[in-house]
């Protein structure tokens, strides 16, 4: 049911090294040139997408990630374009996992039910939902998994071994280890300590676990591909992007180029750090 | 009304999970559940302690000034000519809101947890000088978050909160008013874990935030309950208290809820009117999640939330509690508005004749008994939740009304 997520950790499995994971908000800073940038990032070397729902109170995010969802909403994406713009990138790639994250009111309100369906159909493979811990998986974790979508969890430096195993029960995919506690965009995280807690999930799943917050540049990407399965980069990503915008927040002619610029940059660096390929 | 079948009782919520019916929950980061969970815990242990009772009893009498009076509103009960009204004086006390009776438990909890940093939200500034007065009273370093809107409104706060050793962080995100702030500080919570406790104003954000409010707050019903039999030897047959989060009317409420005999009257405010900018979440919103709990919300079709507008900064606010939305749909309490207009009418009605400056949060539900007062009996017995003093607004009637103050 995860098979685009499975096949893709196998391949970088393969290849001897971890994944990228990108994440980018649909609809910013206009619905065009956010597919154009979905569509550039595997050409650049990611090998997972994360596609942002826009939330007005986006309550784990920094700066640049509200910022983002904000310019978005402010063009008028909502939920069904969002899942448009998916379809449009499905068309013409089949195999890079597509991960929906952001906030449960919009499926809320959009209906659970009529969302799983839509989102499967639109070829979403994934869901990180950031205001929904394990005591709530009756509202959409448990759906999602029924679907066929994988409902990917966030670990946290705060989930202690004792509350570990009900965070992975429902997890799906691979797990997503938050480097610090904070929010998008902050600290960068002491890359010692996260290859600790890395080793310290991994002793409680099989699941490829990745990690993200803090990781800004290709010296990062390397720094954590080291002990972890996968790197995940969002903010900087649309901190790069935005240096590009005009003043009324419009994408110019350099706007796809400095992300795949930047992605280009941590794929290297994904790619610096030889793992050992699956003996199988 | 709604059709749903009533329980036997209305004050056993919420579940264990902390849900009010479908409403309530903890809707929070992985990051803040085991801070919910620790809360939780430290909360039920603190209630089952007679020593955090008898912390709670000595500082609500000494230090906030309880019990805060019930007194008759001769004056207001003759010139509408209907019930005799009843007001309960929680502008009296310290820091002159209802909003200390919540943070003195809350910060009386902080200090078991052995936390050195609060934190909190405000809107218009009484919860952040309640939290900022407790705060300097224990010795705690007190950050408050208040949206930019809001601290260029409500000045005389800001510098208060500063008097009294606080931070204020203006918020510069979002629509910069009160759901920015709590967006802000539950950003800050996030990062902050190990030695920070989130004081929240009002009796919403994840479970056990919504019940743990209420129960301090509820010393206001309970007070109102002797004080009535007292001066008048029976319950009070109406109930009325302005809503924004809901928590000074929950407070009065909840004591009562099982009294079927009391009508109770929960008073959103409705901005400019319901068809207009406003904050009335239950009569203009939807169930929706948000800070943590699924609640009544003012949101576009994409579940995007909307601005709330009113007059009062205190009432400006998308949601409301998650065990208003379930009484909403239970049909147990009557939900109904005030706009702007209606309430600056009750300031000045119940400034000249009661010699009492109310502020313009029960400025909202003063309207409404001027509505509903006049239509009942001389015998009914209503009771208004005067929750803070005007001392504050007064900028912003003078404002409405074209007045200079100087």
């Amino acid at each position: 049911m995860t098979q685009r997520i499975e096949a893709r950790f196998e391949q970088c499995r393969q290849e001897g090294r971890a994944a990228l994971v990108t994440y980018v908000m649909a609809g910013d800073p206009d619905p065009e040139t956010s597919l154009a940038i979905l569509k550039s990032l595997p050409k650049a070397g990611a090998d997972i997408v994360e596609f942002g729902l826009p939330f007005t109170d986006p309550m784990a995010d920094g700066p640049a990630i509200q910022a983002a969802g904000l310019r978005a909403l402010k063009v008028g994406q909502d939920t069904d374009k969002t899942l448009d713009l998916i379809r449009r990138f499905r068309a013409e790639d089949q195999d890079t996992p597509v991960i929906l994250m952001g906030y449960f009111n919009p499926i809320y309100v959009y209906g659970v039910d009529r969302f799983l369906v839509d989102a499967k159909e639109a070829g979403v493979d994934g869901l990180i939902v950031v205001d929904l811990p394990p005591e709530e998986d009756d509202e959409l974790c448990l759906p999602a998994l029924k679907t066929g979508l994988a409902f990917i969890r966030l670990a946290t430096p705060t989930t202690d071994d004792h509350r570990l195993p009900a965070v992975l029960k429902n997890t799906a995919g691979f797990v997503y280890y938050v480097s610090i506690t904070g929010i998008t965009g902050a600290a960068t995280p002491d890359f010692g300590k996260v290859a600790t807690a890395v080793e310290r999930i991994k002793h409680h799943t099989p699941l490829p676990v990745v990690v993200g917050f803090g990781v800004k540049s290709g010296v990062h990407a390397a720094a954590v591909a080291k002990g972890a399965d996968g790197v995940v980069v969002g903010s900087a990503l649309i901190d790069a992007m935005k240096g590009t915008l005009d003043a009324d927040d419009r994408a110019t002619s350099h706007t796809v180029e400095a992300v795949t610029t930047l992605v280009k940059e941590l794929s290297e660096g994904v790619r610096s750090v030889a793992k050992k390929a699956a003996a199988a | 009304m709604s059709a749903q079948t009533q329980p036997n009782s209305f004050r056993t919520g919420p579940d264990e999970r902390g849900h009010f019916g479908i409403f309530g929950g903890r809707f929070v980061a992985e990051t803040l559940m085991p801070l919910v969970l620790e809360l939780e815990k430290a909360y039920e242990a603190a209630k089952a302690d007679p020593a955090f009772h008898a912390d709670m009893e000595y500082f609500s009498k000494h230090y906030i000034g309880r019990p805060s009076p019930l007194y008759f509103a001769e004056r207001l009960t003759e010139h509408l000519g209907g019930a005799k009204i009843y007001f309960k004086r929680e502008e009296l006390n310290h820091t002159g809101a209802h909003k200390v009776n919540n943070v003195l438990g809350q910060i009386l909890l902080a200090r078991r947890m052995g936390k050195k940093r609060i934190i909190a939200e405000t809107g218009a500034g009484q919860h952040g000088v309640a939290t900022a007065t407790l705060c300097a009273r224990f010795g705690l370093e007190c950050i408050v978050y208040m949206g930019a809107v809001d601290v260029e409104r409500q000045k005389p706060n800001v510098f208060r909160m500063n008097m009294l050793g606080a931070k204020v962080v203006p918020v510069q995100s979002g629509t910069k008013t009160l759901k920015d702030a709590m967006n802000e500080a539950l950003r800050d919570w996030v990062t902050n874990v190990a030695d920070t406790f989130y004081c929240i104003g009002t009796v919403a954000g994840p479970h056990p935030y919504p019940a743990m409010v209420r129960d301090f707050q509820a010393v206001i019903g309970k007070e109102t309950r002797e004080q009535m039999m007292e001066a008048e030897g029976r319950l009070p047959d109406s109930l009325v208290a302005c809503i924004g989060g809901g928590s000074n009317a929950i407070g009065l409420f909840h004591p009562f809820l099982d009294d079927r005999s009391v009508e109770i009257y929960g008073v959103e405010a409705a901005g400019h009117g319901l068809h207009k900018l406003h904050a009335a979440s239950l009569s203009g919103g939807r169930p929706g999640v948000l800070h943590g709990n699924r609640t009544y919300l003012l949101m576009d079709r994409d579940g995007q939330i909307q601005d709330a507008h009113s007059i009062s900064a205190g009432l400006d606010y998308p949601g409301i509690g998650p065990e208003h939305a379930w009484l909403h749909d239970m049909g147990r309490v009557n939900y109904i508005s005030a706009t702007d207009d209606e309430a600056l009418e009750a300031f000045q009605l119940c400034s000249k004749l009661e010699g009492i400056l109310p502020a313009l949060e029960p400025s909202h539900a003063l309207a409404k008994v001027m509505e509903i007062a006049p239509k009942k009996p001389k015998d009914h017995l209503m009771v208004v939740n005067i929750s803070g003093r005007g001392d504050k607004d007064l900028f912003t009637i003078a404002e409405h009304l074209k007045q200079d103050i100087v």
